[in-house]
């Protein structure tokens, strides 16, 4: 067995096809849900490594804030054409103009937590029954304890206190009709995983990942990209400095971190000297200590 | 670089969390914004220092209660390896949660309080991580600080896990003096303890072997999906696509399609753009054979020469994990890999009782009652035994009117 190889990056890579070809063969409705961060473009790339030559057997599915860095869609669009899979897309735009969300006010404002309701609509339109997520149990506590396969019951909401016993490598898809399954293939990965595989993949991400040159204000201690879907006042002092983004969300809620780092090896090495996570630049989490928990029991990614 | 997954079998009194925020926090594996989130909550030891606990209580519930009720995974990583913790309850009334962890785990780590030595909850514990044949097994016994570090005490526990190792058949035991809430011999060798000449905890994670368990010539690959892309230049393309659960596929192997029976050889082994001269356990391919035999989800390929054993009626080894007690009256269904069918509880033969060991005579199972059972099954399952085989001779029971897990199995024995 001296060839035997196997390194835990092509463990983790295994682990997570498994769990995808398991997706295509327990549900009859499937959706990849595709943000446009390095995670789900990660998923795309597990996909293409679980399926081909074959078609995907699931739809990505891009649940669309309207306040996405453009260089998002770029990337999106590009992609899609590259793969030549079926793009859905679900817009939190559509959601308030139906009057089902109301746009919060405020210096805080954002649209992250409407995406919730038109993820759930979208769900119910197209009756997907399983919905993959690029989500890591490394992210934060309440994603630490929630399973591979986890189940949402039709209110979209995540128990965590009726959670199924997953064991060994079998993952129980059952479900009831009206009910949908989260599927986190990547949940074993850590940040630092991820941008290894990345580049051990040579996959090409979203440019806002690398060191660039943006205008900036400091809300709540954090540098956000300052963009009309920011509500800034006479207060916001606008800066340019060089930054990236660890995380894709949309630009009211994804802080930067100043940052020299334009190839993939600085940002590993920053990664790896960092003392800030990656959900620590996210201003959703920080409401309160239980934050996410919240949030995933209302049905969020 | 590989991963060592390990579960940590205590109560939130010996320290288990305790444990286990050390091991990060000393690893340097706790981020500044963690930290801080940390340092401004309320709880903190006697001491006024950090509580490194709430590092692994994550729900809300768990937070008021001050007791771990679900597994959560953590990670960490050094130079030599990536772990996997799965940090699971201690308590009688989460046996089912202990079972999930220790499911994935190839060590498992025995948490013993140094005041109150080798207790009913160790026993309890120790009998679980046997039963779900965990390799590994290192006890650790913690709050030597409050027994003056004494090597008699550490000994003494030693001497007595001994016999209840043997009773259980337990066979790679280390044994570590500890205290995670200073930090002795967790990550750093302790200063305390000279008359310790063992490894840090750490660093007996980082060596311990983790190749993977089934060193078998059982190859098995239990078919997940079929890839047929159906294009005019991919026409006749049928790839059984799969991960391997142990053993060896190699180009022209000859296999058996189980449950059919019929038999081909491997013409083509892919993974993605590549082809492969074979496929190890652990990795999932795509495999191609020459004959042209219908192969569908829930089949198992495996090699001609090792064959598993096939049958409807099986002995296994039963933990039920569900509120609702077992009814040998309906049918459940059981999912062993890729493949689900209809079964029932033929007959329950004993329930042990995890505290004292004893087995006795039940007729009912309810949450968290282990023991043994004859099973029989709709379909055939082609299988092999847990001790063998812990990938092709583990299942687990659905209850189809919940949906829910209700039940994990390890098979024992074939019975027809």
């Amino acid at each position: 067995m001296s060839e035997y190889n196997f390194d835990y990056l092509d463990e983790l890579e295994a682990e997570a096809i498994h769990i995808l070809r398991e997706v295509a063969g327990q549900f009859e409705k499937p959706a990849l849900l595709f943000s446009g961060g390095k995670d789900s473009i990660t998923l795309v790339r597990l996909a293409e490594k679980a399926f081909r030559p074959g078609k995907f057997p699931f739809p990505l599915v891009h649940i669309d804030t309207g306040h996405n860095f453009e260089e998002t869609i770029e990337y999106r669009d590009e992609m899609v054409a590259r793969i030549g899979e079926k793009l859905i897309i679900g817009s939190v735009q559509k959601s308030i103009d139906e009057g089902k969300v109301i746009e919060q006010t405020g210096k805080n404002a954002s649209r992250n937590a409407l995406q919730t309701v038109t993820l759930l609509d979208t769900i119910l339109e197209n009756k997907f029954d399983a919905c993959i997520g690029g989500a890591r149990r490394d992210e934060e506590k309440a994603r630490a304890k929630e399973r591979i396969f986890s189940v949402r019951d039709e209110f979209g909401q995540w128990d965590p206190k009726r959670q199924r016993p997953e064991l060994w490598n079998i993952y129980n898809g059952k479900i009831h009709k009206g009910e949908n399954v989260r599927v986190f293939p990547i949940s074993n990965w850590t940040e630092l995983d991820v941008w290894n595989y990345i580049r051990r993949e040579n996959i090409a991400l979203p440019s806002i990942y690398f060191a660039h040159q943006r205008d900036c204000i400091t809300r709540n201690g954090q540098l956000m990209a300052a963009s009309p879907f920011l509500n800034m006042d006479s207060d916001d002092i606008v800066e340019s400095k060089k930054v990236r983004f660890r995380t894709v969300g949309d630009m009211s809620c994804t802080a930067a971190v100043e940052s020299d780092a334009d190839l993939i090896d600085d940002i590993i090495q920053e990664i790896s000297d960092s003392k800030i996570s990656e959900r620590g630049a996210r201003m959703d989490d920080k409401v309160s200590e239980a934050a996410m928990e919240d949030r995933k029991k209302g049905g969020y990614f | 670089m590989n991963i060592l997954k390990f579960f940590t079998a205590g109560s939130v009194d010996d320290g288990k969390s305790t444990l286990i925020g050390r091991l990060l926090y000393d690893t340097d594996s706790i981020l500044a914004d963690q930290l801080e989130a940390l340092q401004s909550s309320n709880r903190k030891n006697d001491d006024g220092t950090i509580d490194l606990a709430i590092l692994t209580d994550g729900l809300r519930a768990e937070r008021e209660q001050g007791i771990t009720i679900d597994v959560a995974y953590k990670y960490f990583q050094t130079e030599k390896r990536k772990f996997i913790i799965a940090d699971t309850p201690g308590h009688i009334q989460y046996t089912r949660n202990m079972v999930t962890g220790a499911s994935t785990a190839n060590l498992a780590i025995i948490l013993i309080d140094a005041r109150n030595g080798v207790v009913e909850q160790t026993i309890r514990h120790s009998y679980l991580v046997s039963l779900l044949g965990i390799k590994h097994i290192v006890v650790a016994v913690n709050k030597m600080d409050m027994m003056d570090y004494s090597e008699t005490v550490f000994s003494a526990i030693k001497e007595k896990y001994k016999a209840l190792a043997l009773n259980l058949g337990l066979k790679d035991v280390t044994y570590i003096p500890v205290s995670a809430l200073k930090g002795d011999n967790i990550v750093q060798p302790s200063a305390n303890m000279d008359w310790y000449e063992g490894e840090s905890l750490l660093h007996f994670l980082e060596k311990v072997d983790t190749d993977l368990q089934d060193k078998t010539t059982q190859a098995r690959m239990p078919v997940q999906w079929v890839i047929r892309p159906q294009t005019d230049e991919l026409h006749d393309y049928r790839g059984y696509a799969g991960r391997v659960l142990s053993g060896t596929f190699k180009v022209n192997d000859n296999v058996t399609v189980l449950p059919a029976g019929t038999s081909s050889t491997i013409s083509k082994i892919e993974f993605f753009e590549n082809e492969l001269d074979q496929a190890l356990a652990g990795q999932s391919v795509t495999i191609h054979l020459k004959d042209n035999i219908d192969i569908s989800r829930g089949d198992t390929l495996v090699n001609s020469s090792a064959l598993p054993m096939e049958s409807k009626l099986i002995e296994a080894d039963l933990c039920w994990m569900d509120g609702r007690a077992l009814d040998p009256s309906i049918m459940y269904l059981i999912q062993h890999n890729s493949k689900t069918t209809k079964c029932k509880i033929n007959e329950i033969l004993y329930k042990v009782d995890i505290n004292t060991l004893e087995k006795h005579a039940a007729d009912e199972f309810k949450l968290n009652d282990i023991g043994r059972v004859i099973i029989k099954t709709a379909d055939a399952l082609a299988f092999d035994l847990y001790g063998d085989n812990r990938a092709n001779g583990s299942a687990i029971l659905i209850d189809s009117r919940t949906n829910l897990t209700v039940g994990a199995l390890m098979f024992r024995a074939s019975v027809e």
